[in-house]
């Protein structure tokens, strides 16, 4: 089924059948369906895509929600200690944290619902707020990279010539970097500077740094395709009947190629999300992410490796939330895609 | 051939050209990264200070700065700036580990890649096809880091089947050598055998689909022979392409997640100790060795593919 035409339906000459996309809520022909209303459709039925869709929502809905929780059901805050504290668990009363230093595993009550760290944190309230935080970043650095890498894309390939060689060398070098050295490179040093752009200005331990680096990172990822689209699209007759009727090339890449990669777009946007989380994570367990305080999954992951044997609790909380969240992301993006462009090339991690 | 090995290595020097100087570049931009305060500590004196940024040629144009340090990393006597070791000594030093990572990973990772990937392919929509599925975004769901202090702490702490990081070089014992990687291995396998099984997966559906596959099922050839030497042959091309990128960038301490959480010392963790430290000529060497590696993997990438499919010509 070729969905970049919308409407035409390939191989309903050989059948009388009529393919189950192209039939309305009443099962009637819905003529004229969009591509997007096609793709929904589709998208609809794939109920392994929905229900981790529904994942991602519930486990966002939850971070949101963090605060609400913090303060009524666990009465505490991210970063408040209670190193020297009690907490009862089934009648006996126990230290947060021990005589030698070991934190309390979950406790499955409101307080300390999933044990503490070796500061006397709770662990369920850190994992939310850290939450917050590696999504906030996670959706920052998607959008940062969505934005440039499509101007970009459709820039290069739509001028071709110079400015295209150029963009083109200027993406690839990005590429020649390894993703981890240069996104720790750049977190290290920002993390130290700060971000200075003269109306802009970012405190070296705010989230924005680590949500910049990982969107400038995966640039070349989306701007590729996106180019590579767009070089085939030129070639079209709708661009050069828009170029006869005089538009001119900043209006023929807005309204003429824009909505044509469209679906690219919106296939890439739960792929990076997901390799964005991921990637915070991994920058904060170097230490060049989310600065601490600050929790995030990746630095709560990253203090729990660090008292390992002791307490694998503080492992393994952040650590399974994590991997649910991509997980979620990655499974629901997979269905999308499937949704948008049964047969596209793009696939996870690339 | 040989206009194609003189194009390749004349790319090569552009790209290492720009990816040093890019990276030159990025450390001049830091404010307060005057990399003479932190050769000097805290309680340098102004003049102290002074002195070793003249002895240390930072108050030299910047240009004169880029092309002294290239003269010194080509003639094998760049020193670090904060811990005032030659880099390529360290660089040498860390090179066995993680080549010793790229190469049992690598293998591991395009076996069972090509494997899970055929396997999903032949039964789609089957039990096995959506198990593998399953557990194919599970592994890219999965940081490395995680999956490895997960490993150290189950098998290493409890079931005590593994060593708990390290690497012993394999001239001194092979087998603690193959006993410290294992785990290595296949905690750096797990991300790309997800990402190739699912990428040769649908390569293998849509050759299945050539009107060739059908011509030689209709010549009699056996379901096996078709598989292995007409479908898989032409589908591998991508596999190869994405993993001689992937495996470059190991060997140029891509994989530092890896490294640093099973403490391998390879050059990945040397990077990143580096850029801690802010310390430009280790991280100027190390992105310059992965560039090199790139650039060579894709070189050889072009000509494998040349091997697999006789109608791609080396034109460079």
């Amino acid at each position: 089924m070729a969905i970049d035409s919308g409407t035409k339906a390939t191989g309903t000459e050989f059948s009388s059948e009529i393919p189950v996309e192209l039939l309305g809520e009443s099962g009637k022909l819905a003529a004229g369906a969009g591509p997007y209303r096609l793709a929904w459709r589709r998208l609809r039925r794939n109920r392994a895509a929905l229900a981790f869709g529904g994942l991602f929502l519930l486990i966002l809905l939850l971070c949101l929600l963090a605060p609400v929780y913090a303060h009524d059901i666990a009465h505490t805050g991210p970063d408040d200690n209670h190193i020297t504290e009690t907490v009862k668990v089934g009648g006996k009363v126990r230290d947060v944290v021990n005589a030698i230093g070991l934190p309390i595993g979950p406790t499955w009550h409101s307080r300390f619902f999933l044990g503490a760290d070796s500061n006397g944190r709770d662990v369920a309230v850190r994992l939310l707020y850290g939450g917050r935080n590696s999504l906030e970043v996670g959706t920052v650095a998607t959008l940062i990279t969505m934005v440039l890498a499509t101007i970009i894309g459709v820039l290069a390939g739509y001028s071709r010539g110079l400015v295209d060689g150029l963009l083109t060398r200027a993406l690839d070098v990005i590429w020649a970097y390894p993703v981890v050295i240069l996104g720790v490179a750049l977190g290290a040093i920002l993390a130290v500077s700060g971000i200075d752009l003269g109306i802009v200005k970012v405190r070296g331990s705010s989230l924005m740094v680590p949500a910049v680096v990982i969107g400038i990172v995966y640039v070349p990822y989306v701007a590729k395709p996106i180019r590579g689209q767009v070089l085939g699209l030129r070639e079209r007759e709708f661009i050069d009947a828009a170029r006869v009727q005089g538009q001119s090339s900043l209006r023929i890449m807005f309204s003429e190629l824009l909505p044509n990669v469209g679906s690219t777009v919106i296939v890439f946007v739960p792929l990076m999300l997901a390799n964005a989380v991921l990637l915070e994570a991994g920058l904060s367990y170097l230490g060049a992410g989310v600065q601490p305080p600050n929790p995030s999954w990746g630095t709560m992951i990253s203090d729990g490796i660090s008292s390992i044997p002791a307490a694998i609790h503080l492992v393994l909380v952040p650590g399974i939330m994590l991997v649910l969240a991509v997980l979620s992301i990655n499974v629901f993006g997979d269905g999308v895609r499937d949704a948008l462009d049964p047969r596209a090339k793009i696939r996870i991690g690339r | 051939m040989r206009r194609f090995v003189v194009r390749r290595l004349a790319a090569a020097v552009g790209v290492l050209f720009v990816i040093s100087v890019l990276t030159f570049l990025i450390f001049q931009t830091i404010p307060n990264g005057d990399p003479a305060l932190r050769i000097g500590g805290r309680l340098a004196t102004a003049q102290e200070i002074a002195q070793i940024r003249h002895e240390w040629g930072f108050d030299r144009p910047i240009y004169v700065q880029y092309f002294r340090t290239m003269e010194k990393i080509f003639n094998g006597t760049v020193v670090s700036y904060t811990q005032g070791v030659n880099v390529l000594d360290q660089i040498r030093h860390g090179l066995p580990a993680t080549l010793s990572l790229a190469v049992g990973a690598g293998f591991i990772w395009l076996m069972l890649g090509i494997l899970f990937g055929v396997i999903t392919a032949i039964k789609a929509g089957r039990f096995a096809d959506r198990a593998l599925t399953v557990l194919a975004f599970i592994g890219v769901s999965s940081p490395p880091f995680f999956l490895g202090a997960l490993v150290i702490y189950y098998l290493g702490y409890k079931a005590g089947v593994v060593p708990l990081g390290g690497y012993v070089p394999l001239g001194q014992d092979p087998a603690q050598w193959f006993s410290h990687l294992i785990a290595p291995w296949l905690v750096l396998s797990v991300l790309f055998i997800g990402i190739y099984s699912r990428v040769l997966r649908s390569t293998l559906l849509d050759t299945l689909g050539e009107d060739y596959v059908r011509t030689a099922r209709a010549k009699g050839i056996s379901e096996r022979r078709v598989l292995a030497r007409h479908v898989l042959r032409n589908s591998l091309i991508p596999i190869i392409s994405l993993w001689g990128l992937d495996f470059a960038q190991i060997i140029g301490g891509g994989a530092i997640l890896t490294e640093s959480v099973f403490s391998l010392h390879g050059v990945g963790q040397f990077a990143a100790e580096s850029i801690g430290r802010l310390d430009l000529p280790p991280i100027l060497v190390v992105t310059m060795l992965t560039a090199f590696a790139v650039v060579l993997l894709s070189a050889v990438v072009d000509i494998l593919y040349a091997v697999l499919d006789p109608r791609i010509r080396l034109s460079g």
